[in-house]
């Protein structure tokens, strides 16, 4: 039913020093899916996103993306991580550039392109994300929600073939976290593969194909949000659960 | 003589510094020199070894770091007097000039790139990680990204930093260097009259008065807004 997949990562292991983060995770991504992961703090979702374009190493495993050997010593790491692009908790803009150039400079020095075509493409990126009349802000003259949206731009613009989201709300205040989600749906329904831990659980049930739960560096439970959610099979969703319900 | 007038006299005597004014001008000239070579070949190289600490090779850093604190413990005028009177026992007689270039070059680049390399520290990983994540290569993401912010936090002690290693080129007049200071005190000598150091201490103003000025702007280029 799923057309081939983008993302095939098989028995991640990965240890930082004698704690074991990762402890053999499996995780395959179809084209146009999009996985939401779930878990506690600690759990190894955020080192599992990371592992997907080697910003960790994982000791040990396999991972394919856009039916590239993703750990393999031969590879162009830097031409495979234009095709992955990566949205993170606390946003990273370069705060020396505006936000025009933060989206345009990997399109002038990873894609190539020359500063004109680059800045068109950048301002078409940022106007996806309703930011058309910020491109010469910095930054620091920015809201945490347009920051998140403009390297939301910043990974869009390169066209990638997956974007990987890690906790790209829990910095932002409740009110700015909507401006936010409304573009990860838009991607969402531009047929974007997405892979997203998180923990917006409205975002979930609305948008995603599958949830995994993780918990001690493996996959307890997967599925449909609502045969996880309506028939947890294990203690520790169960508990996961009620913990998120007392919030 | 009252007590002003004899400070007049021995400080502020114009006819002695109208007479000296020739050869301080030219100690001037050659201090601009001097400094202009070791300001430019100091902070290039602490600019390399800031970059090549960053490579996180262990022996690299290694190296660095024993050269760092080696020409940050020892008084650059001890090092410029074992150049000069030790090297020509190795068969080369570099000249004063050379000797002070060299040394406060080594000294330079030994505080800058301490102060460069914790500027690279300050900068926070995830810059390095959404540079990387869009496949930027590591080179240009130091380059790029990372060095300007750290430049940005450094540049206020660089400045700092190379104003006072560079006034050091007054060392240089110990090993026969013409500087500013060597002429002056040789003014002092022939006339029996201190006024040419006060005409030193003008030229010094000169030198670096318009460096801290430079300084300020390079610090206001640099800032923005975080």
């Amino acid at each position: 039913m799923l057309s081939r997949p983008i993302i095939e990562a098989r028995a991640i292991h990965k240890s930082f020093g004698p704690l074991k983060v990762l402890d053999g995770v499996d995780l395959v991504v179809a084209e146009r899916e999009l996985v939401f992961i779930i878990g506690p703090s600690g759990s190894g979702k955020s080192t599992l996103l990371r592992c997907l374009n080697r910003l960790e190493e994982p000791t040990s495993g396999h991972i394919v993306g856009d039916g590239i050997d993703v750990l393999a010593r031969r590879t162009d790491i830097n031409a495979l991580r234009r095709r992955i692009g990566m949205v993170f908790q606390s946003f990273n803009l370069y705060p020396h550039m505006t936000a025009l150039g933060n989206v345009a400079f990997a399109l002038r020095r990873v894609v190539g392109l020359r500063r004109r075509d680059a800045e068109e493409r950048a301002r078409s990126a940022l106007a996806l994300v309703g930011l058309a009349d910020k491109a010469d802000a910095y930054p620091a003259q920015l809201s945490g929600g347009q920051q998140q949206r403009v390297a939301i731009a910043r990974a869009v613009a390169l066209e990638p073939r997956v974007m990987l989201f890690d906790e790209p709300t829990s910095a932002l205040d409740p009110e700015l976290v909507g401006s936010v989600l409304r573009v990860m749906r838009q991607l969402r329904e531009g047929g974007m593969t997405m892979v997203v831990v998180s923990h917006e659980m409205e975002f979930a049930r609305a948008a995603a194909d599958r949830v995994l739960f993780m918990d001690g560096g493996r996959v307890i439970e997967q599925g449909p949000l609502d045969c996880l959610f309506g028939a947890p099979k294990s203690d520790r969703l169960r508990a996961f659960l009620r913990s998120l319900e007392r919030h | 003589m009252s007590g002003w007038e004899l400070f007049l006299f021995s400080f502020l005597n114009l006819r002695v510094m109208a007479e000296y004014l020739p050869s301080i001008a030219a100690g001037f000239l050659l201090t601009v020199q001097l400094a202009a070579l070791i300001i430019a070949s100091g902070l290039a190289l602490a600019l390399l070894l800031a970059v090549l600490r960053s490579l996180g090779s262990l022996v690299l850093s290694f190296a660095i770091v024993l050269f760092v604190d080696l020409f940050r413990a020892i008084p650059p005028l001890v090092l410029i007097v074992l150049l000069y009177f030790g090297l020509p026992n190795l068969g080369f007689t570099p000249s004063g000039f050379v000797c002070t270039w060299v040394v406060l070059a080594l000294v330079l680049a030994a505080f800058a790139e301490e102060i460069v390399w914790a500027g690279i520290l300050s900068v926070p990983k995830g810059q390095w990680e959404a540079a990387r994540s869009t496949g930027l290569s590591f080179f240009t993401t130091l380059r790029c990204v990372v060095l300007p912010q750290a430049l940005r936090l450094a540049i206020a002690p660089l400045t700092n930093r190379t104003i006072a290693i560079t006034k050091g080129t007054a060392l240089g007049s110990v090993v026969a260097v013409s500087e500013i200071l060597a002429q002056a005190s040789a003014g002092v000598s022939f006339s029996s009259n201190p006024s040419p150091l006060t005409l030193g201490a003008l030229a010094y103003l000169v030198l670096f008065g318009p460096m801290v000025l430079l300084a300020r702007r390079i610090e206001r280029r640099f800032a923005w807004r975080h």
